[in-house]
């Protein structure tokens, strides 16, 4: 009886993962795919992904890398401060993708998905909020969770963590 | 005739056909961006309006309201008692539970996500502990009692919250003693979790590496009492509610939502489902031990308030049918991985050894450190994707932790239901949305 594994058919038993999809590296990361486009190519890498079935945008975030900025990226992307991370969903075939785009510090402005998927609308909104992030052409860029006249963008890594003293009962002198 | 517009160079304003018109023109054309901040509003309140040329008028509903579900505030345009635009406005409870996260060690975690949908404790405990499980690379390793015991409570979980959907839906519009049901039959459920947990509701349960205490002796005649009980009054509630003629009357055809607008606009749970798309994770993208599972995913067909009012009821039977079988299938063993950089030695040998006591006290002030990487993990909560994107830099810490909730995400979808609905029916499409104001604001 013959190994089904270890007859040699001329293809390789594993098939290389491909490291390009549209054009942009892909990597994975605990077995899940991950785009990394550049800001030019964002919104045409969803657009295309959502062509292949990816139709739900489930969720839009953002990671200030300030103080970690040594992470590992695919060949010919830098790290900037600032990642964009969208997280797309395939309804019919159970499948997921996600996208992280670099956005530097100096001009922290990434283009709107709310064409392609209008459900981003508030995400994009809360990620302006927390991280400052400008999404252009947005149609309603304001602050979404913090009050309007909030100064700050609280989920920065330079945005301090702020304490409340609380007073316990009993404590102190009596 | 063309020649006609051109001359008159009117043709920018004839009303394009539907096929012409972009996807993003449509959604602000039906009123899911109404472009006026507060200020500008308030400016407008002050202003003398002329009674024939303005007959529309900005209405605040809410964050105190009854019906919003906490402190969800909706900033109405109405013409009469008709509604033509609709924002949400939130924020209101808005903690910075994200940012909380960031200064707490993995194992502290589960008591700041717990919190924030205070209506399913489990399932956001569930998913922050299966995002640090698969950085951690022990996703696979987790024993088979933890899992099934996560999905017995998980269950029983979207039951409880689910019956009081129920309660709330019903007192929104009116049928005030299934309110007090709805609550009695959830407090049968909180009981259950106080006797495993400790704690009705902020459990702190589902950790990582499994759960943090075995079911207590007697669970299974527990468990077996709520499934005896719950089937009569599920029983009931339809005689009340659901062949009731008032009922279908205040629900049938309101708040309706395409696929294609759900899909669109990214809702899920049994606001996508109520539109006909069968999306479920539990049965699209299974987890934990979903796929060894028999049950039915509850789809609806109109995309209305009602066919969201039935699809929650009828999850509580299949979530009873999940039960069952996990009382059935119930292994023995280990309910927390056997791995000591992940979970704590028993009490017993902390009196006998020093390494242990070493050991404890290390995990509990220091932590333990999951390796650098990045994950999204999502689950069905009951009101949708619950999702967790985690990102670890090595230490002790998440570097980021970020919850998608669904409720967030659900709430776009109200201007889209409620456009050209009435005042009374604003009501019924919040309720149906089944929102959870700690989810919204985090």
């Amino acid at each position: 009886m013959t190994d089904v594994d270890t007859v040699d058919d001329g293809a390789p038993p594993d098939e290389a993962a491909p490291t390009e999809l549209h054009g942009c590296p892909i990597t994975t990361s605990r077995g899940q795919v991950v785009v990394h486009p550049s800001r030019e190519q964002y919104v045409d890498v969803v657009k295309a992904l959502a062509d292949d079935g990816y139709t739900m945008c489930v969720d839009v975030t953002a990671v200030d890398f300030i103080t970690h900025p040594g992470r590992p990226l695919p060949d010919g992307v830098a790290p900037e401060r600032f990642e964009v991370v969208t997280n797309l969903l395939d309804l019919a075939a159970g499948r997921r993708i996600r996208v992280r785009v670099q956005v530097p510090e100096s001009d922290a402005t990434v283009p709107t998905l709310f064409d392609v998927h209008p459900g981003t609308e508030a995400m994009e909104r809360e990620v302006y909020d927390m991280f400052g992030i400008v999404f252009s052409d947005h149609p309603d860029l304001t602050r979404i969770l913090m009050p309007e006249d909030w100064e700050g963008h609280p989920l920065r890594k330079d945005y301090d963590q702020g304490v409340i003293p609380v007073q316990f009962k009993g404590t102190g002198s009596r | 005739m063309t020649d006609m517009i051109a001359q008159t160079s009117e043709a920018g304003q004839e009303l394009k056909p539907r096929s012409e018109v972009t996807a993003r023109e449509l959604f602000r054309e039906i009123g899911s961006v109404l472009r006026m901040s507060e200020a500008e509003a308030a400016m407008l309140g002050d202003l003398p309006e002329d009674p024939d040329e303005d007959q529309t008028m900005i209405l605040n509903m809410g964050p105190q309201h009854p019906s919003t579900h906490g402190v969800l505030r909706l900033m109405l345009e109405l013409q009469g008692e008709t509604v033509l635009r609709c924002k949400p406005i939130i924020g209101y409870l808005h903690t910075g539970m994200e940012k909380t996260g960031e200064s707490l060690t993995y194992l502290q975690g589960g008591t700041n996500v717990t919190r924030m949908d205070y209506l399913s404790p489990f399932l956001n405990e569930l998913v922050f502990s299966m995002a640090v499980e698969q950085l951690l690379g022990i996703d696979g390793d987790i024993p088979p009692r933890a899992t099934w015991i996560r999905v017995l409570m998980c269950e029983l979980n979207r039951m409880a919250s689910h019956l009081l959907f129920l309660a709330t839906n019903g007192m929104d519009l009116g049928a005030v003693s299934m309110m007090i049901y709805g609550w009695r039959e959830r407090e049968e459920v909180l009981r259950f979790f106080q006797k495993v947990t400790g704690l009705r509701m902020n459990h702190n349960y589902i950790r990582p590496g499994g759960v943090s205490a075995d079911l207590p002796p007697g669970w299974r005649d527990d468990v077996l009492r709520l499934l005896d009980l719950i089937p009569p009054r599920l029983q009931e509630y339809d005689t009340l509610m659901t062949g009731q003629p008032i009922w279908r009357e205040r629900l049938q055809g309101v708040g309706m939502i395409t696929p294609t607008e759900a899909v669109a606009l990214a809702a899920t749970g049994p606001v996508l489902r109520s539109t006909g798309v069968d999306w479920d994770i539990r049965r699209g993208m299974p987890y934990l031990t979903y796929p060894e599972l028999e049950f039915d995913v509850i789809v609806g067909s109109y995309g209305d308030a009602f066919d969201r009012y039935a699809i929650r009821l009828n999850e509580v039977r299949e979530s009873m049918r999940i039960v069952r079988q996990c009382l059935d299938r119930m292994p023995q063993g280990d309910y927390r991985i056997q791995d000591k950089k992940v979970t704590p030695p028993p009490r017993a040998r902390i009196d006998e050894s020093m390494e242990a006591l070493i050991h404890h006290f290390k995990l509990f002030t220091e932590g333990f450190k999951v390796p650098e990487g990045e994950v999204y993990v999502a689950v069905e909560s009951p009101r949708g994707e619950l999702g967790c994107y985690l990102v670890s830099d090595g230490t002790a810490k998440p570097y980021r932790m970020h919850i998608r909730a669904p409720s967030f995400v659900n709430i776009q979808a109200l201007p889209h239901m409620m456009r050209g609905g009435l005042v009374a029916d604003a009501v019924a499409v919040i309720s149906s949305v089944d929102p959870v104001l700690g989810d919204v604001d985090r």
